[in-house]
This record gives C-alpha cells, sequence and structure tokens, in this order.
C-alpha cells in the first residue's frame, strides 16, 4: 500500500514540477507582461495544485490533508486577485498590450 | 443567523487546525470564535457578500466544473508555451457578463483569471475586458457556459 501512495505521490508531485518548470519557460519565452501573466498562472493553479496534492499521499494522514487542502484553497481564491491586481496596474500605468499580425482568414 | 454560520465554520477550522482536544484549549477555541463573530459584525462585514452561505452548496457543484476547465486550459497554454514558433495572437475581448450581484461578477471574473490562457483586466459594472493569449481561448464557447453556470451559482439554493 505504502508502495502505491509512493507511486501516487510521485507522479503527482512530477507533474507539479513540470507545470512550474513550463511556466517559468513561459515567463522567459513571452513578450510583455500580460502574456506573462498568463504562464504565471499555470505555476499557481497546476503546478501548487498538484504538488500540494501530491503531499497529501505523502503520509502524515487526515490533519495532514486537512491542511494541504486548505493551503490549495487559499491559494486558488487569492492567487487570481494578484493577476488581476497587477493586469490592472499595468494596464492603468499606460502598458500597451503587445500585438501580432491577425492570422490569415479572420 | 450568517453570525452563528460563521461562527460553526471558524470554530470547525480551528477544530481541523489545532489537533488538540483538551477541555482548556477547546474552550479557548470557543472563546476566540465568539470574539471574532463578535469583532466580525460590529464591523458591519457578516453580510450577503462576506459569509456568502446562501451560495454555499451550488458552489462546490461548480467547482468540480471549475478545476476540469482550469485543468484542460492549463494543458493548452502549456502546449503554446513548449511549441518552438509561440503561437500566440494576444488580444482584448470585452464580455457582459449576466450575473446580478457583486459577488457573482467577482466569482466569475477570478474564474476567468483562474483559467490560464484568458485574464480579467477590469471590470466595470457588467461589462468586463478579457485579455486573452490566443483567438481560440475566447471563441465565446467555454466563457459563455462558465457565464450561465456562475449565474447559477448566484442565484443561490
Amino acid at each position: 500500500m505504502d508502495m502505491v501512495f509512493d507511486a501516487v505521490s510521485w507522479v503527482l508531485i512530477s507533474g507539479g514540477v513540470f507545470f512550474m518548470v513550463v511556466g517559468a519557460i513561459g515567463l522567459v519565452r513571452m513578450p510583455d507582461v500580460y502574456t506573462r501573466l498568463h504562464a504565471a498562472g499555470m505555476t499557481d493553479t497546476m503546478g501548487a495544485g498538484l504538488i500540494l496534492m501530491g503531499l497529501c499521499f505523502q503520509g502524515g494522514g487526515f490533519p495532514v490533508v486537512v491542511r494541504l487542502v486548505l493551503i490549495w484553497l487559499f491559494l486558488l481564491f487569492t492567487s487570481p486577485i494578484g493577476t488581476h491586481a497587477l493586469a490592472r496596474a499595468a494596464l492603468s500605468g499606460g502598458v500597451e498590450p503587445y500585438r501580432t499580425t491577425p492570422p490569415q482568414g479572420s | 443567523m450568517r453570525a452563528l454560520g460563521l461562527g460553526v465554520i471558524l470554530f470547525g477550522f480551528w477544530l481541523a487546525l489545532s489537533g488538540h482536544y483538551t477541555p482548556l484549549l477547546l474552550s479557548l477555541g470557543v472563546g476566540s470564535t465568539v470574539l471574532v463573530v463578535y469583532l466580525a459584525t460590529r464591523m458591519d462585514v457578516v453580510d450577503h457578500e462576506g459569509i456568502p452561505l446562501h451560495i454555499g452548496g451550488r458552489f462546490w457543484v461548480y467547482f468540480p466544473w471549475l478545476l476540469k476547465e482550469i485543468f484542460v486550459a492549463n494543458v493548452h497554454v502549456a502546449r503554446i508555451i513548449l511549441s518552438p514558433g509561440l503561437p500566440i495572437h494576444p488580444l482584448l475581448v470585452h464580455y457582459r457578463s449576466s450575473q446580478k450581484t457583486d459577488l457573482g461578477r467577482a466569482i466569475y471574473a477570478n474564474s476567468i483569471t483562474l483559467t490560464p490562457g484568458t485574464i480579467t483586466m477590469s471590470v466595470d459594472g457588467q461589462d468586463l475586458e478579457i485579455h486573452s493569449l490566443t483567438w481560440v481561448d475566447v471563441d465565446g464557447r467555454e466563457e459563455d457556459e462558465m457565464d450561465r453556470r456562475v449565474t447559477w451559482v448566484e442565484q443561490g439554493a
């Protein structure tokens, strides 16, 4: 049973780390502050979410799981507000969103 | 009624975090719960926005659907970031939300921001300004469905 829990935990944490790394790559590749926020949003939601989920299977029992779920819920409630505040600040600060030429046929 | 609900939730929260169940600590927990509820009542924040108990049930029906959407959107954005050409076409779009209350609009705007690929830039009454990473993210289908679902949540059980 411990083996199964460990395996599930590993898969989830690896998935979380994958999304964290992709989010970081996105931060570097994206051209402006707004598009970077999209990449940063991935680390908040999937990255942190999968890692916290994986940690739930690392033993420690019910009290630990309750705390991890609470951390995750608070993260889900607060992170969009931070993202929104950043986007709004950039917009009122006069940062022009990066634009590409529309693709053919649209 | 809302104050009572707040008290129950706070004490449950205290119980979950404390892990000590001796009479002394339990009574301290009850004492701090009562104090916080008293202060919240005095601050006049125990209302339909501060303690939205009326949407409780429906919110937890909406939540799993939102998680699924977050997952799908994450995979989508991850693919964009990892593709060599970085196929992004950022654009700003305006939406009209169908929620009646500020609480409903807050849930809708935050849900949009939580799904990667779309960020709510500003909310002005019913009008939402959304920054989107690609054209596909705002073809309207997902957003319309999210709008419908949040309006359903907002109406309460």
